[in-house]
């Protein structure tokens, strides 16, 4: 395995607000080619790790790299965007003032050059947009604010607003929270279509049965430290596993 | 058909237009109705200004009286020295500080491209310098607008100095002729009331096709979520930066219209409260509403001109009562009433359709 296998390799990494320690010590890796699940109690430190990633947190020690070669640690946030992190944050968020077609044009021209970002939409951009529309299942309202969609619509709209603009790397977060069945089964097959050798997918869930059926492999974090990584099902049998977390869901039930 | 804002752009373009004609052709107007309705016209540009950024962008400047300022200062500058080279009068505040001739920077400003190249270029400096910094360490909302207001208060202050050469507490006025016509000539006012409502028309339009670009989708976006932008892979300062400086350049062609058509210019044009009601024009006439932003001007500023004249004392109060009254039933402006009354208006139509439906 080469080095540019790595989509994201995190050494060290601390994280604390004040005296209050969130990560601590982390080492992690995503390679390309695979989906992998987050999981992990309330609390755990999972948007945090996603915040570090973005650019949102600053992490105190730690080293933090993109791509096999892109040392994070001074970018702001659109620079790392542009590096092809693609974040769906855990509330929806998108701009319900524009057209569902306007969240995807400023999306397609977000990562570019501000003077690129404003000249007309070239026929090849107009494709991708619709393309990107088909596969989050919005093209029959392109023409819609985006603030009168569903809510499970929403939460396509902000994955379709990652996939336009090419990503490396979707990060997303609670994808699939306050959708039914149906809409979780749409968006359990829309991942599976993105996966490919040239994406790395991080779903930060609470849903196992999404987890398991999405996800290569999973992390469970549990305050702010990785408690076990593998396959589902391995995780789920692991005795660590079911007293912090799956024991503690059980008995909510 | 053309859209609204277009259909007001071409209006008052051709309305401008043929004042101007009309004063060349020796037509009389009322000096006192051409001079309100230019400072109006002014007023609305100044509002049209101010609701590029605050409207479109989310971003509330509660100092733009600066901007509008620096046009104001430097067109005065320009009609103070052609009437001391016409008429050789020295402005007051020469005789004042005893000077025998004008401060070195007032060099070339008789020329009136010139005067229109030094505003943009001051102007944008300005605005730029402000902008970058401001938008870079991400200063927004009230934070942005408290920085934005102690900025024009430090700008009075200045100017309230009388050896800047800018005319102190007193002001700047004696001025003589603009582009050769006399001020007391009856032609002038109409002319400069012409001129006024041409360029506003044309802002007006450029405004539309800027908030309808690109550009002006980022800006949506931004006032929207700008975090969200950030994400994407966007930086938000280039947009914030561009809408702010083209703010800034309309702002001051509001004060170099204004200024001729009033014939004075002092340090109260930086008084926090004129800019706080650049502000009260937009959210009365409707944020996000290029005509509303024109209509808001329009009608707080001729109540002005009617009210301080019958009940100077009153008008804070109106004033006051007008706009808790908007903010309340009407958050979004008179922009929001018309909205309201078209919609009514709509269902009301529709409504025989919905029986045969149900
Ligand atoms: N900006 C912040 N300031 C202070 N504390 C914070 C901040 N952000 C997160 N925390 C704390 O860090 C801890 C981890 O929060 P985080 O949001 O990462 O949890 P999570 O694993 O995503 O939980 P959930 O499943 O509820 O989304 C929490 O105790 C939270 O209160
Ligand atoms: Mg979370």
């Amino acid at each position: 395995m080469t080095k540019f296998d790595q989509a994201i390799y995190v050494s060290g990494l601390n994280v604390s607000f004040g005296a209050f320690s969130v990560l601590k010590n982390l080492s992690w890796l995503v390679n390309f080619g695979e989906v992998k699940g987050v999981i992990g109690p309330n609390g755990a430190g999972k948007t945090t790790l996603l915040d570090a990633l973005t650019g949102k947190t600053e992490y105190q020690t730690g080293d933090i790299v993109v791509r096999g070669r892109h040392n994070i640690k001074d970018a702001n946030e659109p620079a790392i965007a542009r590096l092809g992190l693609g974040r769906k944050f855990q509330k929806p968020s998108i701009f319900s003032g524009l057209s569902v077609f306007e969240n995807l044009e400023i999306a397609l021209r977000s990562g570019k050059a501000i003077l690129q970002s404003i000249n007309q939409l070239s026929p090849h951009e107009q494709k991708k947009i619709n393309e990107t529309a088909i596969l989050i299942g919005l093209s029959d309202c392109l023409g819609k604010d985006a603030g009168t969609l569903a809510h499970g619509q929403k939460q396509w709209l902000e994955i379709g607003m990652l996939i336009v603009a090419n990503p490396a790397v979707l990060l997303l977060d609670e994808p699939v929270a306050g959708m039914n069945g149906e809409e979780r089964t749409k968006t359990a097959a829309l991942i599976d279509k993105l996966k490919g050798p040239e994406m790395a997918i991080v779903v930060v869930e609470h849903d196992m049965q999404f987890v398991e059926t999405v996800c290569d492999s999973v992390t469970v974090l549990h305050d702010g430290q990785i408690l076990v990584e593998g396959p589902m099902q391995a995780v789920k049998s692991n005795q660590q596993v079911i007293d912090v977390y799956l024991g503690r869901d059980s008995e909510n039930a | 058909m053309l859209r609204s804002s277009e259909k007001f752009a071409v209006i008052f373009f051709l309305a401008g237009s043929l004042l101007v004609m009309a004063s060349f052709m020796g037509i009389e107007t009322s000096t006192y109705l051409m001079n309100l309705i230019g400072q109006i016209a002014a007023f609305s540009l100044l509002a049209l200004s101010l609701d590029l950024i605050w409207g479109f962008c989310g971003i509330l400047s509660l100092g733009h009286g600066l901007y509008f300022a620096i046009g104001g200062y430097l067109v005065a500058m320009h009609l103070v020295k052609v009437a001391f080279e016409k008429t050789g009068t020295p402005p007051d505040f020469m005789l004042f500080m005893g000077w025998e001739e004008l401060p070195a920077y007032y060099f070339g400003i008789e020329s009136f491209a010139y005067l229109l190249f030094i505003v943009f270029v001051v102007t944008l400096s300005v605005s730029l310098i402000f902008g970058y910094f401001s938008f870079r360490s991400r200063v927004t909302g009230v934070y942005f607008a408290i920085i934005t207001q102690a900025l024009v208060y430090m700008a009075m202050l200045f100017m309230f100095r009388n050896d800047t050469g800018f005319g102190g507490n007193n002001g700047m006025t004696g001025f003589s002729e603009i582009f050769g016509l006399n001020f007391r000539e009856n032609k002038t006012a109409t002319v400069l009331c012409g001129i006024s409502l041409a360029v506003l028309g044309l802002s007006l339009l450029g405004c539309k096709k800027l908030v309808d670009a690109p550009l002006g989708r980022f800006m949506r976006a931004v006032k929207e979520d700008e975090s969200r932008l950030r994400f994407l892979g966007f930086d938000t300062v280039y947009v914030k930066l561009t809408a702010w400086c083209i703010s800034a350049i309309l702002a001051a062609i509001a004060g170099l219209l204004y200024v001729p058509q009033v014939g004075i210019i002092n340090p109260r044009v930086l008084s926090p409260e004129l800019s706080i009601e650049i502000a009260v024009w937009v959210a009365i006439g409707g944020r996000g509403s290029l005509i509303g932003a024109i209509f808001g001007a329009v009608v707080v500023s001729g109540l002005k001109f009617i009210l301080t004249g019958l009940v100077p004392e009153l008008w804070p109060f109106i004033l006051a009562i007008l706009v808790v009254g908007i903010v309340i039933y009407l958050p979004n402006g008179f922009s929001d009433g018309v909205k309201v009354f078209s919609s009514n208006a709509r269902s009301l139509v529709s409504a025989p359709h919905r029986k045969l439906q149900s």
